[in-house]
């Protein structure tokens, strides 16, 4: 179905890409959004209470990320599409809950402005260190989605994305974003509301003597009933059977967890979003995301410039990771060059998905700022001089 | 405690839940983590059991989204006074519109009887096993004190007040507090040499005075003294977050032609309009 | 490609100022253009500034390196960013009456404006000297035109505000016009 006209700010704007990511927000019908300030994703919510009384939704300060990261659940459950905001010390906080939506299934998303770590760090300047804690930050085993937009353009069209994925698969996606991008002004275009496609959520339309909450009905996932029309549903963070009530053995933590992890994936396809450009007979390949692969394109035009043979693969998709992908680009490049503020998290899953094919060279950076390009331009050109293992 | 449907703290909700005339439908259960964290599951009810003393902003996001569902959060001391301590005294600040039942067993009993923010002075617990030292809260005071528009206290032998509370609480709007004091026989009491729960029951008959609109500031439980039970708040008209948000908004906006009113996220309030009064 | 740095401090509207160039840049000349800001205790104390990247190309490194242009309103803020101006095609766009331009290489252009005065005396505000600036930088530079510069200025303060934000704008548009045709 197409967006509400009601949330979309139609037109052209000079905004930062923490206001972008609202109106992102807003276009894909998010109209609940609990909140605690945090640097640098302050401006998410801040601009999310500004315009939702004029839209016919709700903002709800709360009094730590704890509260924040379950009262959009709620809302959920409610009937509400949601979203929470914050960075590094917050992201840490609401970790437990993002388990919570996982093993619910509630779809709900949360936004991480990263900022240096660990601890209070950086509070105002840009990092990508928190990529690892997004997949794995919850206790158990799991699956969720995340991506990662290098522009305030992409903080717009990139956040309809995350609430659509996470409504049509039932999971909480994480938009893992940096303070360079959120803070960056830059040019947004914003189409008319009947040009932006929504996934709508599914109400189960079975009577409620037929309905169970869990049970897979198309895809591995199950639908969601409306609150208060006598279902009389439960849900629970227990091991839980298709009732939807604790059930905990063996048998049903299989059940539950294998199929929590395969409904994402199995659809790796529809979910993992990948730009290239010039990997046809490139001898080095540049894996980035976020700001810095922004950084890591303007090295690749100078490595072109001295004759190199270099192209990119930028990850809007993050989690699940592009396994496959990688690992048929490992056989066609001699080198993989991963640049990213952090002191190398997803050249790690290079690393696994290359199987040796060819050099992965990992350009890792503690956060602060960005990249040199030269610094990137360096690992290209000792790329290139990698031994051909074609 | 037991949370079984025999359990009477269950069987006065219930019939509380059955006398109400209010749709079935239309109310929900949220619960946290502990002895009455189960509870969500055995009432037929929409129903939430969530993480470990977060029940109360699950509950808060929930009415806010559906502001025509009467939302209870079902919880013990553990569960919200001590791991859920901040979100208590904010939801109350905000005057939530919530409905919510502690049960108070003075102790973590669902890990194994643990010392907990209500555990009385030198009360022996596995985790304070040369005894308590530390002042527990007074909890009728706290919920007062941050502003719940109701605040009751009544033991697990008073079934009929408790069940009339639970009902009074059904048609309160605003944040509502009743706290039952229920025994934990199999950890509490066997530490603190109080005997069976058969024993409590008459302890809590013989030595708690019944006293309404008491001073909550005199409503302290120790070891083994008696207690004060009753209906200690009950105010009419304050107004809860939504109705603050939307009144407030509705004169900050009143020349504001895009201004939307706040009506809930669910499909069928924004039909039935159901906030507007 | 132009890098362009808008300092002074807090208060004197650095950030605005910086907005109205980079949306003018972006939004009516068909240009790509990237606003960066400092953040944090650094915004809110006494030295404060932006950075506008200007470019006809997709702007990829989004912070500036050397700067072609500095806007400065304050002799500290000038001091702190005098130093990452290009040396052979620099130019300084200043307050001249609070800011002395010193030590700088004989290639870098100065342009001074009394914008806080011009403020103050058309205008019975010093408020507006940021908007003085950026006219009389519109003027002087012609980086974008004098149209777009005041639709953008137009679109970002507060309504009753925009009568006296234009004629800010046409005063120090006219002042570069003047002195510096």
């Amino acid at each position: 179905m197409k967006s509400d006209p009601r949330g979309v700010l139609t037109g052209v704007h000079y905004i930062d890409g923490d206001h972008a990511a609202c109106e992102g927000a807003l276009a894909a019908g998010c109209r609940y959004v609990a909140g605690y300030p945090i640097t640098p994703s302050t401006e998410v919510v801040e601009r999310f209470a500004m315009r939702i009384p004029h839209i016919g939704g709700i903002f709800m300060q709360m009094e730590d990320e704890i509260a924040s990261s379950i009262a959009l659940q709620g809302a959920v459950w409610g009937g509400a599409k949601a979203m929470t905001v914050t960075s590094g010390p917050g992201f840490s906080l609401m970790m437990e809950h993002i388990g919570l939506a996982v093993m619910t299934e509630t779809p709900c998303v949360f936004v991480n402005v990263q900022r240096g770590g660990p601890s209070t760090g950086l509070p105002t300047l840009p990092a990508q260190s928190d990529m690892m804690q997004a997949r794995w930050g919850s206790h158990g085993d799991y699956e969720i989605i995340a991506l990662s937009p290098n522009s305030s353009q992409e903080c717009f069209d990139l956040m309809i994305t995350a609430f659509n994925l996470s409504e049509r698969f039932r999971v909480p996606v994480m938009f893992m974003m940096d303070e360079c991008v959120g803070h960056m002004t830059e040019k947004v275009v914003i189409p008319e509301a009947d040009k932006i496609e929504i996934f709508e959520r599914k109400y189960t339309k079975k009577k409620p003597s037929e309905y169970k909450p869990y049970e897979p009905v198309k895809d591995l996932i199950p639908e969601m009933a409306e609150i208060g029309k006598g279902y009389k549903f439960h849900i629970t963070g227990l091991t839980h059977d298709e009732r939807g009530y604790p059930a905990m053995n063996e048998e049903n933590q299989h059940k539950l967890v294998s199929r929590l992890m395969d409904k994402i994936r199995n659809y790796k396809k529809e979910i993992i979003m990948i730009e290239e450009d010039g990997l046809n007979n490139a001898d080095v390949a540049v894996v980035s995301y976020g700001i810095t692969s922004r950084i890591a394109e303007k090295a690749m035009i100078d490595a072109r410039k001295m004759g190199i043979k270099v192209g990119k693969a930028r990850l809007k998709t993050i989690w699940p990771f592009a396994d496959e992908y990688i690992n048929t680009l490992s056989k066609k490049v001699k080198a993989i060059v991963v640049p990213e503020l952090n002191a190398g998290q997803i050249v790690r899953e290079v690393e696994r998905a290359a199987r040796g094919n060819c050099n992965i060279i990992s350009v890792p950076h503690f956060g602060g700022t960005v990249h040199k390009p030269e610094v990137i331009l360096a690992a290209i050109k000792e790329g290139a001089q990698s031994g051909n293992n074609r | 405690m037991e949370t079984t449907d025999k359990h009477p703290l269950n069987n006065a909700f219930l019939n509380a839940l059955d006398k109400s005339p209010m749709d079935k439908n239309k109310i929900a259960i949220v619960s946290g983590i502990g002895c009455t964290g189960r509870v969500a599951g055995y009432v037929n009810l929409d129903s939430f059991h969530t993480t470990h003393g977060r029940a109360l902003p699950f509950a808060e996001g929930l009415k806010a989204a559906s502001p025509d569902t009467k939302v209870v959060v079902f919880t013990g001391d553990g569960d919200l006074m001590s791991i859920g301590g901040n979100h208590f005294i904010h939801a109350g600040r905000k005057n939530m519109d919530l409905m919510v039942i502690c049960v108070n067993n003075l102790n973590y009993a669902m890990t194994g009887g643990q010392v907990s923010a209500t555990t009385p002075q030198r009360a022996i617990t596995a985790t304070a096993p040369y005894g308590s030292f530390c002042e527990p809260f007074n909890l009728p005071f706290l919920a007062e004190t941050v502003g719940a528009v109701y605040v009751a206290r009544w033991t697990v032998y008073h079934v009929r007040e408790m069940q009339k509370a639970m009902s009074e609480a059904l048609n309160k709007k605003g944040f509502s507090f009743i706290e039952i004091m229920s025994p934990c026989p199999t950890l509490f009491e066997r530490r603190n040499k109080m005997g069976s729960a058969l024993t409590r029951m008459k302890f809590y008959k013989e030595n708690t005075k019944v006293e309404n609109n008491a001073d909550t500031r005199n409503t302290k439980i120790s070891l083994n003294d008696p207690f004060t039970v009753g209906k200690f708040v009950d105010i009419e008209g304050k107004k809860t977050y939504l109705e603050a948000m939307n009144s407030y908004y509705d004169e900050a906006f009143q020349s504001d032609d895009e201004y939307m009113r706040y009506r809930g996220l669910a499909q069928k309030n924004y039909e039935e309009g159901c906030l507007n009064d | 490609m132009t890098e362009i740095r808008i300092s002074g401090y807090g208060g004197q509207g650095v950030i605005l100022s910086a907005m109205v160039i980079g949306k003018a840049a972006a939004l009516y000349e068909n240009k790509y253009s990237s606003l960066a800001q400092a953040f944090g205790p650094e915004a809110r104390g006494s030295s404060c500034s932006a950075q506008v990247i200007i470019s006809d190309e997709k702007i990829l490194y989004p912070y500036l390196v050397n700067s072609d242009i500095l806007i400065t309103m304050s002799q500290e803020a000038f001091r702190k960013f005098s130093p990452e101006l290009k040396k052979d095609s620099g130019i300084v766009v200043y307050e001249n009456e609070l800011v002395k331009p010193e030590g700088l290489a004989s290639s870098v252009k100065t342009f001074g404006v009394p914008a806080t005065r011009i403020a103050e005396e058309k205008l019975g505000k010093n408020i507006y000297l940021n908007i003085v600036m950026v006219g009389f930088f519109t003027a002087v530079t012609k980086l974008v035109s004098q149209d777009s510069a005041k639709k953008s200025v137009q679109s970002l303060v507060p309504e009753h505000t925009i009568e006296n934000n234009v004629k800010a704008f046409d005063l120090g548009y006219a002042y570069g016009k003047e002195h510096y045709a």
